[in-house]
């Protein structure tokens, strides 16, 4: 199988935080908005650079998406950034009636999302976040694998006309995909090919499914590993072929079962090639505190519960 | 210019439109829709610089209007039409399926002067202050309207967005509320009681005007100053109306906040309002 090495970890959140700066020089018409988490959410060099072009809205949310509304349907193309729970949650509707049904030119930069945000614990660990999103007619929903493929989403996202929900994470991270590839919504990418089982991942999932790959590879079980890092609009050409080949499928996300990638795999699948399918989800539960490390093995979001999932399915072949 | 005898006699106009409309729907909200429309009159007949034939959502050099309490639908669907944004036909097709006059106002629809959805309350005023915002980025002296409810000032997003545009220094952006003092579940103060709007909105440093929302010559005033403010602040209008207004026994009362009259009605409140520049 195809080996990746990881270069050095950093976080998602810098990943966009310079595709931002990268679009923005390239953009006079981009603007950001911030909700009191400029540098967390890594909108700072921007900001910085382009002082004109940033908003600080302070800790108020719902007016952030507004105004944000107003930026955009004036011609701008904006990024708002929070962290993915006050930028999905406290917002359902301010979004869904502004940026979805309005279809406004807006990116969501959702940062800290899931369970690795760590040690703040579970009022600020959305793992629900994919659902709310996908709900919404005519979102583009993107979990971007690593560093590099969070900056190409990035400046894709700000090619693309129209709100996208753009999901990447805190903690320091394996970086492990070509830092020249650009990104194509609605594209997934086949980062080892194999045939007995494969396993769809998305965000930081994606490492450690090639992980589990690796161990299963010397466990006698070919995995073929999918990058579905578009989750909406969902690749089914790439995600069929590969089910009609290896007849099993495992999905992993760092997000709860319900209405996430795993729902949105399975669903593609009854329609297209009905296969076993085994989930690697929050399940349903809220998060806790902890290492973010920590995190992921106690709820089985890692290679070793990818590895078992995968054994499970391929029982049921 | 357009006299204060006939913005009196488009107004009239107007109500009939949106009785009219409300009935054939079976469906809608004619207290608030009525007790706005010589607001609304007011803003597209003679103080907003705009140009229905070549209006685009983005308004660039133009005035921009956005209608926050987006339930007063008729009303602005009445004004648009009788100020060329589409033909007047067409406000005969009010809630109907597949109309682009949606039952709040949709951009989905492609409906002529509508820049964003609205219906779900409180959005409004920060989607106005984005737009004062890129008008600002763009160097478009142009103006930004919005206008809001009383009720609807219940939302916090009304105060988060206040406090916002302030601190940005918004001073093209004009917000209006349609202070009519009624809801859906009674009088805004037995609901929710929410008073003292002229300190409030003079508490989250704007320039703030009262006048009377069904005379013309004080909605004029206000408007009046509120376009020469300019001293970096955001101005609020707050129009004191009647829900209702126009309509004897619709008068004052929330019962016609969202209820449709009906036919027998609707024939006795046209015949206190003079048609002016012909039904639809």
């Amino acid at each position: 199988m195809k080996k990746y090495i990881d270069t050095g970890k950093t976080d998602t959140r810098s990943g966009f935080g310079a595709g931002l700066l990268e679009a923005g020089r390239k953009d006079g018409k981009i603007v950001a908005m911030a909700a009191d988490l400029r540098d967390s959410v890594k909108m700072g060099a921007f900001a910085k650079e382009f002082p004109e072009r940033f908003f600080q809205c302070g800790i108020a949310e719902a007016n952030m998406i507004g105004a944000a509304a107003g930026l955009a349907v004036s011609g701008k193309t904006v990024f708002v950034g929070s962290f993915a729970e006050f930028v999905t949650g406290r917002v359902y509707d301010q979004i869904r009636q502004e940026l979805g049904y309005g279809h406004t030119n807006v990116k969501i930069a959702s940062s800290h999302a899931g369970l690795t945000l760590g040690e703040d614990g579970a009022t600020h660990q959305t793992m629900e976040d994919i659902a709310l999103m996908r709900a919404i007619p005519g979102m583009v929903v993107i979990n971007a694998a690593d560093y590099n493929q969070t900056k190409a989403a990035t400046l894709a996202a700000a090619e693309h006309f129209g709100p996208v929900y753009l999901r990447f994470g805190r903690p320091a991270r394996p970086n492990f995909t070509d830092p020249d590839a650009p990104f194509t919504i609605g594209k997934a990418d086949v980062m080892t090919e194999g045939s007995d089982v494969t396993v769809v991942a998305c965000g930081h999932m994606v490492w450690e499914a090639l992980q589990a790959a690796e161990t299963l590879e010397a466990e006698g079980v070919s995995a073929e590993v999918i990058n579905m890092a578009t989750i909406k609009p969902l690749d089914g050409e790439t995600l069929a072929a590969s089910a009609a080949k290896t007849r099993a499928v495992v999905v992993a996300e760092e997000h709860n079962a319900a209405g996430g990638l795993g729902e949105a795999v399975a669903a593609c699948l009854a329609d297209r090639c009905p296969v076993p399918v085994a989930f690697v989800s929050g399940g349903d539960r809220f998060g806790q505190s902890g290492t973010p490390a920590g995190l992921l093995a106690a709820y089985g979001l890692d290679a070793a519960g990818i590895r078992a999932a995968a054994l499970r399915v391929l029982a049921r072949k | 210019m357009t006299s204060l005898e006939e913005l009196s006699n488009i107004a009239s106009q107007v109500r009939r439109d949106i009785l009219r409309m409300v009935t054939k729907a079976k469906s809608g909200h004619p207290g608030g829709s009525l007790s706005s429309t010589d607001i609304l009159t007011a803003l597209f007949f003679r103080v907003m610089d705009h140009d229905p034939a070549t209006w685009t959502r983005q308004t660039a050099g133009q005035d921009a209007f956005l209608l926050s309490a987006g339930h007063l639908a008729p009303a602005l669907y009445s004004v648009l039409a009788r100020a060329g944004y589409f033909p007047v036909s067409e406000l005969a097709t009010l809630r109907d399926f597949g109309s682009r006059l949606q039952g709040h106002p949709s951009t989905e629809h492609e409906l002529p002067g509508i820049i964003l959805p609205s219906g779900s309350l409180g959005q409004g005023l920060s989607a106005a202050a984005g737009i004062a915002l890129a008008k600002r980025l763009d160097g478009d002296p142009h103006r930004v309207f919005v206008l809001c409810g009383d009720g609807e000032s219940e939302e916090g997003q009304i105060w988060e967005a206040a406090m916002f545009a302030a601190h940005q220094g918004l001073d093209r952006l004009v917000a209006m509320t349609d202070w009519n003092g009624q809801q859906i579940d009674g009088r805004v103060e037995d609901v929710a009681g929410l008073d003292a709007l002229e300190e409030k909105w003079t508490a989250f440093g704007w320039n703030v005007v009262v006048a009377d929302g069904h005379d013309f010559e004080s909605i004029l005033q206000a408007f009046g100053i509120a376009c020469a403010a300019g001293n970096g602040k955001p101005t609020m209008i707050l129009f004191k109306t009647e829900m209702g207004h126009g309509v004897d026994f619709m008068a004052g009362t929330h019962q016609w906040h969202g209820k449709a009259p009906s036919e027998e009605q609707c024939a006795a409140a046209l015949a206190q309002l003079k048609e002016t520049l012909g039904d639809y």
